[in-house]
């Protein structure tokens, strides 16, 4: 149609793909949650983050990623789930968030990865959560081989309340 | 060999902006009666320079323009030709001639040439003894004016419409301008309302013809009340290589070219141009007028690419220095090769050794290197005496400028940013601090107003003052003004401190508070928002009658901070070593405990709030005995707090790393940075540490005044 889609098509090696994105899942509490692979920057192992005084408890530190200071979220706090035992498999998915105002790097600690799917974009469920406190980080669901996987709005970690 | 060349470009603009600003300087410090030889021949070099240097390179625009000022400089310089105040002013105007047509050529646009013909035709009247001084120096004082006026009406729309004469270079059609295109669309603003007439002047015989070339000129009459700027727009491409005139129909007045509302120093001899125009003939006023109307747009890009220029000086001191401390890293680092090769344990004494070594030389070098980037403030401060006689001279007012601390040292980064809000700070000074002359001989005071600059350092900052003696900041009127403008509530009872800070509030018009000079789109908002990107502070006082001071304090280089390294927990933190007064050893017996909460530290004959670090930064530490722990007393905004840490470690200069940029503010936290084994530790911001302490060191305070 356009030259535009024709660049996309060779990026993305199959037409069909225009209306799909690509995420990266990863396992808390049993659940896998999705977060869009262009944003992931990389995939590092935990390791000790120097704590930032009178900031929220699910802001584990502040580490030095090449240079620059970029804090490290506990993603099962922010989700209020129960406390994590940091473990071997425990990693941290360093994400470059583009929001309104510019963008911002930030990692985010998770129990495991898991595996990188293709979602078509029509496939998104956007289910209403009423109540529940972490709706507005919940982009949608989506079925891949027969389970559940949340895909996470990622604009909406930026801010720290 | 012009690819050659250009590579020198940047080079010859700096050298000729240097020495437009040595003119500039040598001609404001002339005493006219009687010149100073030396500084006439400094004037003369630079300019002859310029007239050299635009040669070389084919700016031939600049170089003709040079030349004639040298040629009146020479007389001058031989004692030919006394000095005198028109002359002067003319100079003056040059310098700033020169200036905007470096500036046009380094934004690599074609120069507006109207104003140097202009002042090119005053020099030849001069160098041929019948000039006109009386009426140049009338012209150089009304000059913000009449300039104020031509802008207005060249901003508004006409009032009948407009007359358009069009005498395209014969080559126009080269450049892809097509004129029936340029009708179409002038047609189009006009509504129609248009009639072209073409002349054919200047047809030559059909032999002598060449058919790509134009050799059409055009009358054009637009009979409808439009914007002029659609007018400048349509002509925009082809002014540079075209006559255009346009002149405003029911007025005779020409409204001419390139007025530049943004730079006065730039229009002030636009309106000087007006009085020997009138003397000459009809025919060189139509042509001095032909290069109509540069966009504002391409002025403006050219002012903004010319102030920060991207190379510094050196003095060749600092750079032998640093190749000496290279050579020494260079020998430390050969021996710990050396040393590494066949290394066993009996060597690690040497080891050491080298090590110390390298971190002396890495630390000097480090220091060399920042001194590089800092340069003396009179670079900021040597362009006001121009400013201020320019303003002054325009305002009626008699104005001394004081300089003092020219000498002090700041980062070039800052200093490039700390002028525009200095010259702010400056015109406000004249325009609203200053009286006119005969309020202040009423008032009682000299007729000369005062405005002092002063810059000095002061614990790791650097300090500037502006202040003058002028009628101090009106209180009444700011309140009013802030009530008009919905800043504050007409009940508002405020300080005068609070007071003087409305002026800063981003909703604070002064458009019509005062009579402006200054209206420039720049606020005392914009001023202030510019000082703290630099994390500097602006303050004001003010007393009704006496003056007003500003004092803006600046770090003196944004990137690296002296630290002091503290343990608290299991947490390093940074403590600016400036702001560090003492440190002792706790000693239960020096504290006392107020109302059973506050601790105070007696520290020789005064009472120091303490804190403790890791309560305010909730770490976790064991209980440890409190004679172990640390007391760094800091200062900040003159009040002294004791801070609790549990161990001191080394000093060592650290890089700031923002927190903000990824993360967010933190109270009491300035920044962060990296240390030697690549963790992160956090510096301490203390002016935010008292804040946060802020309320209990008041319980203090009352506790004591009680007791």
């Amino acid at each position: 149609m356009s030259a535009v889609e024709e660049l996309d098509s060779d990026e993305k090696v199959d037409i069909d793909q225009v209306t799909t994105e690509q995420y990266l899942t990863f396992i808390m509490e049993g659940e896998e949650y999705g977060v869009d692979i262009l944003a992931v920057q990389e995939i590092r192992g935990w390791e000790s983050a120097t704590p930032v005084p009178n900031s929220p408890g699910y802001i584990k530190g502040v580490i030095n990623l090449r240079g620059t200071i970029v804090p490290i979220m506990d993603l099962r706090g922010r989700f209020d789930l129960t406390k994590p035992e940091y473990g071997p498999e425990t990693v941290v998915i360093v994400l470059k968030i583009e929001f309104d105002k510019g963008s911002r790097i930030m990692g985010i600690i998770v129990d495991a990865i898991s595996d990188v799917y293709d979602v078509p974009l029509d496939d998104i469920k956007r289910t209403g959560f009423g109540e529940n406190q972490n709706a507005r980080f919940i982009k949608g669901l989506v079925t891949v081989n027969k389970h559940m996987v949340i895909l996470l709005k990622l604009e909406q970690f930026i801010t720290f309340d | 060999m012009s690819i050659d060349l250009s590579q020198f470009h940047q080079v010859f603009y700096e050298e000729s902006y240097e020495g437009l600003d040595a003119m500039e300087q040598g001609l404001l410090e002339m005493d006219i009666e009687a010149p100073d030889d030396e500084v006439i021949n400094t004037i003369f070099r630079a300019a002859h320079s310029i007239k050299g240097g635009s040669g070389t390179f084919g700016f031939n625009q600049v170089a003709e323009f040079t030349h004639v000022v040298e040629t009146l400089l020479d007389e001058v310089r031989s004692g030919d030709r006394a000095m005198n105040q028109s002359i002067m002013d003319l100079l003056l105007v040059s310098v700033d001639c020169m200036r905007s047509l470096l500036q046009e050529l380094q934004a690599g646009d074609d120069p507006d040439l109207t104003q140097a013909k202009d002042l090119k035709a005053q020099f030849e009247a001069i160098l041929k003894g019948d000039a006109a001084p009386a009426e140049q120096a009338a012209g150089g004082d009304g000059g913000d004016i009449t300039d104020g006026d031509a802008a207005d009406a060249s901003d508004g729309a006409g009032g009948q419409g407009y007359h358009i004469h069009f005498v395209p270079e014969e080559t126009l059609l080269q450049t892809g301008n097509e004129p029936t295109r340029m009708f179409r669309q002038l047609a189009e603003v006009s509504e129609n309302n248009i009639e072209v007439m073409a002349s054919f002047d200047r047809m030559p015989s059909l032999t002598a013809m060449n058919p790509e070339h134009c050799y059409l000129a055009w009358d054009i009459k637009i009979t409808k009340a439009i914007d002029r700027s659609e007018i400048d727009e349509v002509f925009e491409w082809v002014i540079d290589d075209a006559e255009v005139i346009i002149t405003e129909l029911g007025s005779e007045e020409t409204v001419s070219a390139a007025t530049d509302p943004v730079n006065t120093e730039n229009t002030e001899p636009q309106s000087e141009v007006a009085d020997p125009i009138v003397q000459k003939t009809d025919e060189t006023a139509s042509e001095d007028k032909t290069a109509v109307q540069a966009p504002v747009k391409e002025k403006a890009k050219a002012k903004a690419a010319s102030p920060e220029s991207s190379s510094i000086r050196v003095s060749i001191d600092k750079v032998d220095s640093l190749i000496n401390m290279v050579g020494e890293l260079v020998i430390t680092q050969s021996m710990l090769g050396q040393l590494g090769q066949n290394f066993d344990i009996s060597r690690v004494q040497r080891l050491q050794e080298g090590l110390a070594q390298l971190e002396h030389n890495t630390r000097e070098l480090q220091e060399s290197v920042m001194k590089i980037r800092m340069m003396p403030i009179s670079f900021v401060f040597s362009r006001f005496p121009r400013l201020v006689r320019d303003v002054s001279r325009t305002l009626e007012k008699k104005i001394d400028l004081v300089l003092s601390g020219e000498n002090t040292e700041l980062d070039k980064t800052v200093m490039e940013k700390i002028g525009d809000p200095m010259v702010h700070l400056i015109r406000n000074s004249i325009d609203h601090g200053i009286e006119m002359p005969d309020v202040r001989a009423a008032a009682g005071k000299s007729e000369t107003g005062t405005v002092e600059l002063n810059a000095f350092h002061q614990s790791g900052n650097i300090v500037i003052e502006i202040k003058d003696d002028g009628a101090g900041l009106n209180k009444e009127r700011i309140q009013q003004k802030a009530v008009e403008n919905g800043l504050i509530d007409e009940t508002t009872i405020l300080t005068d401190e609070q007071i003087f800070d409305l002026i800063f509030q981003p909703g604070f018009s002064t458009a019509d508070a005062v009579s402006d000079l200054s209206g420039r789109g720049v606020g005392m908002d914009v001023v202030r928002r510019n000082i703290a990107s630099l994390n500097g502070s602006i303050e004001v006082s003010s007393e009704t009658g006496l003056g007003s001071r500003f004092v803006i304090r600046l770090p003196l280089t944004l990137a690296i901070l002296d630290g002091q390294l503290v343990k608290v927990g299991d947490e390093i933190f940074i403590f600016p070593l400036v702001s560090i007064v003492e440190s002792i050893q706790m000693d239960d017996s020096s504290i006392n405990n107020v109302g059973g909460h506050s601790d105070v530290l007696q520290l020789r004959d005064e009472y120091v709030p303490i804190v403790q670090l890791h309560e305010l930064f909730s770490v976790n530490v064991e209980d440890t005995i409190d004679d172990d722990k640390i007391i760094v007393v800091v200062e900040t905004d003159g009040e002294k707090i004791g801070v609790v840490v549990d161990e001191l470690l080394g000093q060592q200069q650290v890089v700031i790393k923002s927190l903000e940029e990824n993360f967010k503010k933190v109270e009491g936290i300035s920044g962060a940075t990296i240390l030697g084994d690549g963790t992160v530790a956090l510096i301490v911001d203390v002016s935010g540490l008292s804040k946060m302490s802020g309320t209990s060191i008041k319980q203090i305070e009352s506790a004591h005044k009680a007791a």
